[in-house]
């Protein structure tokens, strides 16, 4: 089996727009949440996102383009613009053959449905424009990289909720690994901080009003965020020939299914899911560093996930540090694995932890070491990854440093 | 009015619950009733609905709701005080 790194990163989310952007404010613990700034939000009991903020679509694309891409496609696109820009990668003739892109995605271009049933239904139009399909396809972003990038290789999109991006990553990871692409673009986008977004979520009764206090006892819900996280995969062999900078490997990935019960999480089946990765990556649970939770911040996930993690790593666990992100950026739903990666990446190559924000009360059901509230300075050499998804589906990716 | 809420009330958990209105009684719990968080919250929803009220409902932490769910019995109560601060 090939060895596959990670030879760029690109992302667009509540805490910047840009890898470098992105680690400065996971370093400083800088929360990207905030009052949501969308239509008829009066008429909303939850209030709160991590939405991308002074965000001007007309300075990145032109009239015809904003008229085909939803507001994921151009995270998307964004994201995927400074990712293969570090690669520094052209794609031509049979590299150009072989790549694909694989993503993630949960809503796709719920954006533009929104809009449009708005304008049926609520306008009583009976009118819309052309593109309101092409524009609202899940598959929509990653047929526009694609497009731009000129990828002609095996390219679609993979929709399990919220783990959609470790999905999308794992799929990108065993192409290459199995020799049946050199690199490949991966991971996820979602945008779904609309009207009719975050009403549907207000229905299931678990969002927080007003923050995401992951592992803390005092946490009362998910909030959800928005944006991109996109990466390079490479054969290992091809990026050194080519003297790419490598930002970490990819050692291993694990997906399984709960089949159990459509939006609690089991215990049992995510630590099957960590053992497998583990397996798959061929290390021993004393390696691992570092973990990036899925950490929704709800009273279910946050301990199923914990109770699994002590499951998975035995005495090891105590030791590991395990933060969740999504305090920061806001749950991405399908995109939330990819932007969560670059935390493990940051881990892995910058020897910082990112931290949990917003922790207040130690849970004794979460009594692992949360890195709470201040990111932390550790030398981690492999790192893991968890993604918990409605639907009882799981991935685990295991990330190694630079060779 | 009372009764008809409680009435109003059994009827919705019945439906949830796939029992005979006789079958729900007042000292059960939704759980007794087998009754689980999916089927909680559709119940809430459906109250709302029928009684036209908010009702505050965090899944996080049912306990710190102001609405009893302990009881069929709790859960009438609760909607009645919703639909009196609401008239």
């Amino acid at each position: 089996m090939r060895r596959v790194v990670i030879t760029g990163a690109g992302t667009i989310s509540a805490l910047g727009s840009s890898v470098r952007e992105t680690w400065e404010a996971m370093r400083e613990g800088r929360c990207g949440i905030g009052a949501l700034d969308i239509r008829d939000v009066e008429r909303l009991s939850i209030r709160i996102g991590g939405q991308v903020t002074g965000y001007d679509a007309q300075v990145h694309f032109n009239r015809q383009q904003i008229s085909l891409y939803d507001r994921y496609t151009q995270f998307a696109l964004l994201a995927a613009r400074e990712a293969i820009g570090q690669a520094g990668l052209t794609f031509t003739g049979d590299l150009a053959a072989s790549t694909g892109v694989v993503l993630g995605t949960s809503g796709g271009g719920l954006t533009t449905q929104d809009e449009n049933y708005r304008t049926v239904y609520e306008e009583g139009k009976n009118r819309v424009h052309p593109f309101v399909v092409p524009k609202l396809m899940n598959n929509a972003a990653a047929a526009h990289i694609s497009m731009e990038h000129n990828l002609k290789g095996p390219s679609f999109t993979v929709a399990t909720a919220c783990a959609s991006s470790n999905h999308a990553m794992g799929q990108a990871f065993n192409f290459i690994r199995h020799g049946m692409a050199q690199v490949m673009v991966t991971g996820g986008s979602e945008s779904m901080l609309c009207f009719g977004g975050v009403k549907a979520w207000e229905g299931l009764r678990v969002m927080s009003r007003d923050a995401c206090r992951p592992f803390s006892a005092n946490r009362n819900g998910m909030v959800q965020g928005e944006g991109a996280g996109i990466f390079v995969f490479e054969d290992y062999h091809h990026a050194k020939a080519r003297g790419a900078e490598i930002l970490a490997e990819v050692i291993g990935v694990a997906m399984n299914s709960d089949a159990s019960d459509i939006v609690m999480p089991s215990k049992i089946s995510a630590e099957r899911c960590i053992v497998s990765a583990m397996r798959d990556a061929q290390i021993d649970p004393s390696e691992v560093g570092y973990i990036n939770a899925h950490g929704t911040g709800t009273a279910a996930n946050d301990k199923t996930e914990c109770a699994a993690v002590a499951g998975a790593l035995g005495a090891h666990a105590d030791k590991v540090m395990i933060s969740s992100t999504k305090s920061m950026h806001g749950h991405l739903i399908g995109g939330t694995g990819a932007v969560e990666l670059l935390a493990c990446i940051m881990a892995l190559r910058e020897g910082v932890i990112a931290p949990t924000i917003n922790y207040e009360e130690p849970d004794p059901e979460c009594a692992l070491d949360v890195v709470p509230n201040e990111a932390r300075e550790a030398d981690v050499s492999v790192v893991l990854s968890n993604a918990f998804a409605f639907g009882g589906m799981n991935a685990v990716l295991a990330l190694r440093k630079a060779p | 009015m009372s009764d008809n809420v409680q009435d109003q009330v059994i009827a919705i958990i019945a439906e949830q619950a796939m029992l005979e209105v006789e079958d729900v009684s007042l000292t059960a719990s939704l759980a007794d009733l087998g009754i689980d968080s999916l089927g909680l919250v559709e119940s809430i929803f459906a109250i709302e609905e029928a009684f036209d009220i908010q009702v505050p409902f965090n899944a996080n932490e049912p306990e710190k709701s102001d609405f009893d769910i302990s009881s069929v019995a709790a859960i009438v109560a609760a909607v009645e005080g919703l639909v009196k601060a609401q008239s």
